[in-house]
């Protein structure tokens, strides 16, 4: 068993320079071409916010107070989670021709899509202090607690990640459906609208969101800021290693197979 | 003498039927009818042998006889349906030359790409870079997109990459005939250089006088089954008279 893992982190280490490679690749391929190059990764969270504030400023007349902040700590971190899993999903399966040549561990690329997701983030959080700058909210000791969440989101995002690398080779629907499924994902997870106006019953499902409790747990660093508590971080980092352990678990077992299948 | 290649008993099944299914719809409607297991295909049936440090196997064969996937377990692409495949030391795999090539990267960016995925680090990569353009004979096009190559360019900075280091064990795919006719006789020289230092070598091919000139020993598959198995020179004289 020890020595399993021994071997495990012995290949981990010598293929830590391609999942480097992969990780600069992503990122550099992205944005090739265009003018603004990395730059995207700031403006593109900044525009959407432009485009969400008009509209529900003037749609809907909610009282929530720095609206912009609200919805930037909230949509960042789904959008870090739906991006990579969106991206993981066609790693095994648009990796195919690679896998057939030569032996990689399987897991770089699924996991490298998350975190190449992982330094956009980094990126598109510049974004939010400049707004939270402009708009003079209070930059609160509790900001340096960030990366709890974004841990939480990593293992939460590698593990459905793997699982759905996995189950995409064997099952290609899959690719169609996540997309539909992540847009209502969107919808009902409390990114620019309060959780307040649900309903009760509305409620009990919510709480089963995992993003939930993830955009929850950052507002409270970002806009009130106080730690979220003790009882928060056990159900996040739950649910994330309760993901992860799945994730894991189903990619393992599969993987010897998806050379036969992709 | 250390041994190198320990393949033991190994069988490889391709399940045909199940390969063109790859959407719901169809899988629950083969569960139901109960087809999702039907068309078995061993590829492979009961291989096994050893190679020691410094020895060479050639794998010989008709087309669709189970040489490529004989070599792909070694490589450890594929992993067996049954039997055990060890390996010690590096592999160097010449199955198909470039593996991983970006098409919008340059060759220079390749080239660490490339050595990553060979599982290189990025320094060592470094060291070697000149070397591998100097073999390639690509000075002055480092910085071009490699989608604007020629196929030989490609295959030569393949070859490079793949034998730019001396490998434990060194797996051959009919790779020799890359680039023209004065790259090709560089390369088989490379590989020869190889050979001699020490490299325990397996080498598939159609012609029974290149494995002759390279392996001491040889295997001859039919059907996925070992048909003959001993010195070079008996079997490929078996081959050659079958």
């Amino acid at each position: 068993m020890i020595s399993e893992i021994k071997l495990r982190i012995g290949i981990f280490k010598k293929y830590k320079n391609l999942l480097g490679n992969l990780v600069s690749r992503d990122i550099k391929v992205r944005y090739r071409r265009s003018v603004l190059g990395m730059l995207w990764t700031v403006l593109n969270p900044l525009l959407m916010m432009i485009v969400i504030t008009v509209v529900f400023s003037t749609l809907f007349k909610q009282n929530i107070d720095h609206f912009p902040i609200y919805y930037l700590s909230g949509s960042l971190i789904f959008s870090f989670c739906s991006e990579t899993t969106s991206n993981a999903l066609y790693a095994i399966i648009g990796n195919a021709s690679l896998m057939k040549k030569v032996y990689i561990p399987k897991y770089l690329f699924p996991l490298s899509k998350v975190l190449s997701g992982l330094v956009n983030l980094g990126f598109s959080m510049i974004a939010m202090f400049g707004v939270m700058l402009l708009m003079k909210v209070e930059f609160k000791l509790s900001l340096l607690l960030l990366p709890i969440p974004v841990f939480y989101v990593f293992l939460f995002s590698t593990g459905l990640g793997l699982l759905l690398a996995a189950v995409t080779v064997f099952f290609r629907d899959i690719a169609h459906f996540y997309g539909v499924f992540v847009l209502a994902w969107t919808y009902f997870t409390p990114i620019f609208y309060p959780v307040t106006i649900l309903p009760e019953s509305a409620m009990k499902i919510m709480r089963i969101n995992p993003m939930y409790h993830y955009v929850q747990y950052m507002r409270t660093l970002v806009l009130e800021g106080v730690f979220p508590g003790i009882r928060e971080n056990i159900i996040c980092l739950f649910i994330a290693l309760g993901m992860l352990g799945m994730g894991t678990c189903i990619f393992y077992r599969k993987q010897d197979k998806f050379v036969l299948y992709v | 003498m250390n041994e190198m290649i320990r393949v033991e008993d190994v069988s490889m099944m391709f399940n045909m039927s199940s390969e063109r299914i790859d959407n719901i719809k169809e899988y629950v409607i083969r569960l139901l009818k109960k087809q999702l297991m039907f068309e078995e295909f061993w590829a492979l049936k009961n291989i096994s042998f050893e190679l020691c440090r410094g020895e060479s196997l050639g794998i010989i064969g008709l087309n669709g006889s189970g040489k490529s996937t004989l070599l792909k377990l070694v490589a450890g692409v594929l992993k067996p349906t049954r039997g055990r495949v060890v390996t010690n030391g590096c592999i160097a795999p010449l199955i198909e030359l470039g593996a991983g090539f970006d098409d919008d990267l340059s060759a220079e960016e390749n080239v660490y790409l490339n050595g990553a995925i060979l599982g290189y680090s990025r320094e060592y990569m470094r060291e070697k870079y000149a070397e591998i353009i100097r073999f390639a004979e690509l000075e002055g096009f480092t910085k071009i997109p490699l989608k604007n190559y020629s196929s030989g360019m490609k295959a030569r900075l393949g070859f490079a990459i793949a034998t730019m280091n001396t490998p434990d064990i060194l797996i051959l795919d009919e790779v020799l005939a890359v680039g023209d006719y004065k790259f090709q006789e560089k390369s088989f020289f490379r590989i020869q250089e190889i050979l001699s230092s020490g490299a325990t070598v397996l080498f598939v091919s159609h012609s029974a006088e290149q494995v002759t000139k390279i392996c001491k020993k040889a295997l001859w598959l039919e059907g996925g089954e070992t048909k003959m198995f001993g010195a070079a020179k008996d079997v490929c004289r078996a081959y050659g008279g079958a």
